[in-house]
């Protein structure tokens, strides 16, 4: 266990020595999000009153915060597979770890990131006056429910920097999931103003139920029997993720 | 042989419908630098990375320092020390955080950590850079970092896979001699190159290998003098090219004359080591008419002895999987 811990420091070491010399990556991964929180949120304040409770802002903070969840632990696999490409992990895998600590590192580093993120936009959010009315306690929890969601989408994407064979592969992927999913969720309109099939689809997709939960926290506060619900709900999606996940990467890290 | 280090059975390796390894088998002493001789595609890095725990073979059998590497590759991995071809240094981190890097994956303790790192850039003269960034070393450097790195946890058998692959003269020679170093420590050396004179200034022991079969295996002095052939090198100028063609066809008439090549302007002649056949090529020549530029008699080298155990040169080795 002590060689465990030994050998997951030294890696996720090297994961934020990362973090903090490439703030371009995370400025890179907050791009989106903040456009759509400051423009979006800005230039649809007056057309959506209605429809969405109030400010609109407030309103789309916790799509923001899924898909700045999201999109991180969606690319948080590719620094694995640039490893894979140059080398190095073949150099890794040629050392006495257990192969479960480069997951496990690589999985601490993006949640860490991801946790920075969504505090960077909360922040962001505060600037621009939103008020979280589940109040301090509530911030913790919607950065809590950020990564529930993160875990699985964590999982997959280290799944995929083991089973893909090159970085252009990989980006196709994010870009073709993170935004499209974004829309298929309720994170800039409620569920019921979407079309059938779009509600569908938002239906099965786990983002709107953490859009859903931190969505409560926000406008109305504490909703225990809805915060349970949706966190059974992203603790099965993470537990599914984790079981496919492990079934394929024993194949690929025997 | 009791005191093998690494022995090889038998090794079959496919990709797809490409035979990579074919019955491969070989015994290396401990304490000693053997060399995989080899072109690219010859199935070099192959048997390295079987070796190195990280492709499984078809069939055969694998052992170093008596472990079976397909039944306890765990154990395998934590005595041996592995620098690939490729330049694994992490742009991002300096000297000193790939150092503790490495320190942390072989486990070693906070002071046996400083002491090491200490002593290996002494050895591969990084001293003075611990604190710098990697992204602004030279490919050199980087290559001397990962060699330092391979070496952290002190392993008695490390694997160097093209080890100064694409370096400049002067960096060739630092890595020759920090291997040649390692070895004196007692330190086994696997090393892959498809350069012969790397294989001749270093290893104890060679493997030519080619097209995933070992031609032959020997101490490189002894793989010369069996060939019992020396090598005349004719050279001419551009313009008399033609004029080579007869002086070939004359000298394969003289009975000390085993076999001829000609490449270009260049003529190669071999003979049996035979002190008379100097003069008698240069007698044939004078009496062709042939202008020789410039004529040398050599001990046969490795190249001589690949080609002869191949019935190709080196540098004409298929391209694909190595």
């Amino acid at each position: 266990m002590a060689e465990f811990v030994q050998e997951t420091k030294a890696q996720l070491v090297r994961w934020l020595i990362h973090l903090k010399r490439e703030p371009f990556n995370m400025a890179f991964n907050l791009l989106n999000p903040v456009i759509l929180l400051i423009f979006m949120g800005g230039a649809f304040q007056g057309l959506a009153r209605d429809s969405t409770e109030g400010d609109y802002r407030t309103y789309l903070l916790p799509g923001i915060l899924a898909l700045t969840a999201f999109g991180n632990s969606m690319a948080g696999g590719i620094s694995l597979l640039f490893d894979k490409e140059n080398g190095l992990l073949a150099r890794l895998l040629s050392t006495p770890i257990c192969r479960t600590s480069i997951l496990v590192s690589r999985f601490f580093a993006v949640n860490i990131n991801t946790t920075l993120q969504c505090l960077i936009i909360l922040v962001l959010g505060l600037l621009f006056g939103i008020r979280i009315t589940a109040g301090l306690g509530g911030v913790l929890m919607l950065v809590l429910i950020s990564l529930l969601l993160g875990f699985g989408v964590t999982v997959i994407s280290l799944t995929l920097a083991f089973v893909l064979e090159n970085h252009g592969d990989f980006f196709a992927i994010v870009g073709l999931t993170t935004l499209p999913l974004t829309f298929l969720s309720s994170a800039f309109v409620p569920l019921e103003s979407l079309p059938g099939w779009m509600r569908l689809l938002a239906w099965v997709n786990p983002m709107t139920y953490a859009i859903d939960g931190m969505r409560s926290l926000i406008l109305h506060g504490w909703q225990g029997l809805l915060l349970a619900h949706i966190g059974i709900v992203l603790v099965v999606f993470d537990g599914a993720m984790f079981w496919l996940g492990a079934r394929v990467l024993r194949r690929h890290l025997a | 042989m009791s005191n093998t280090i690494i022995c090889i059975e038998g090794l079959r390796k496919s990709y797809g419908p490409v035979v990579a390894l074919d019955r491969v088998s070989l015994e290396i002493e401990a304490g000693k630098i053997f060399g995989l001789l080899g072109p690219n595609g010859a199935g070099k890095t192959t048997i390295t990375k079987i070796l190195t725990t990280l492709v499984r073979p078809d069939e055969g059998k694998v052992e170093v320092r008596g472990t079976d590497v397909l039944r306890d590759p765990a154990k395998v991995r934590g005595l041996i020390g592995y620098v690939p071809q490729e330049l694994t240094a992490d742009p991002y981190l300096t000297v000193r955080e790939h150092m503790s890097y490495y320190a942390g994956l072989y486990h070693l303790s906070t002071v046996m950590r400083e002491s090491r790192i200490r002593e290996l850039l002494t050895l591969v003269g990084l001293t003075g850079h611990e604190d710098r960034r990697v992204r602004h070393f030279s490919g050199g450097m980087k290559k001397k970092l990962d060699l330092a790195c391979g070496l952290i946890h002190r392993p008695s058998l490390i694997f160097l896979d093209e080890p100064s692959l694409g370096l400049d003269v002067q960096t060739r020679r630092d890595i020759w001699t920090y291997i040649l170093r390692l070895k004196e420590q007692g330190t086994t050396i696997f090393l892959c190159t498809n350069y012969m004179d790397e294989a001749e200034r270093l290893c104890d022991d060679v493997a030519i290998i080619d097209r995933g079969r070992i031609a032959i295996v020997g101490n490189p002095a002894a793989l010369r003098t069996q060939l019992k052939r020396d090598v005349i090198s004719v050279e001419i100028a551009v313009s008399n090219e033609h004029s080579l063609e007869a002086l070939e066809k004359a000298v394969s008439q003289l009975g000390i004359v085993q076999g001829t090549a000609k490449n270009g302007t260049q003529l190669r002649v071999y003979v049996e080591r035979n002190e008379s056949a100097l003069p008698e090529i240069l007698k044939s020549a004078a009496e062709l008419a042939v202008p020789i530029q410039t004529i040398t008699y050599s001990r046969p080298g490795l190249d001589e002895v690949f080609l002869h155990y191949t019935g190709h040169a080196l540098a004409e080795g298929r391209e694909n999987h190595g």
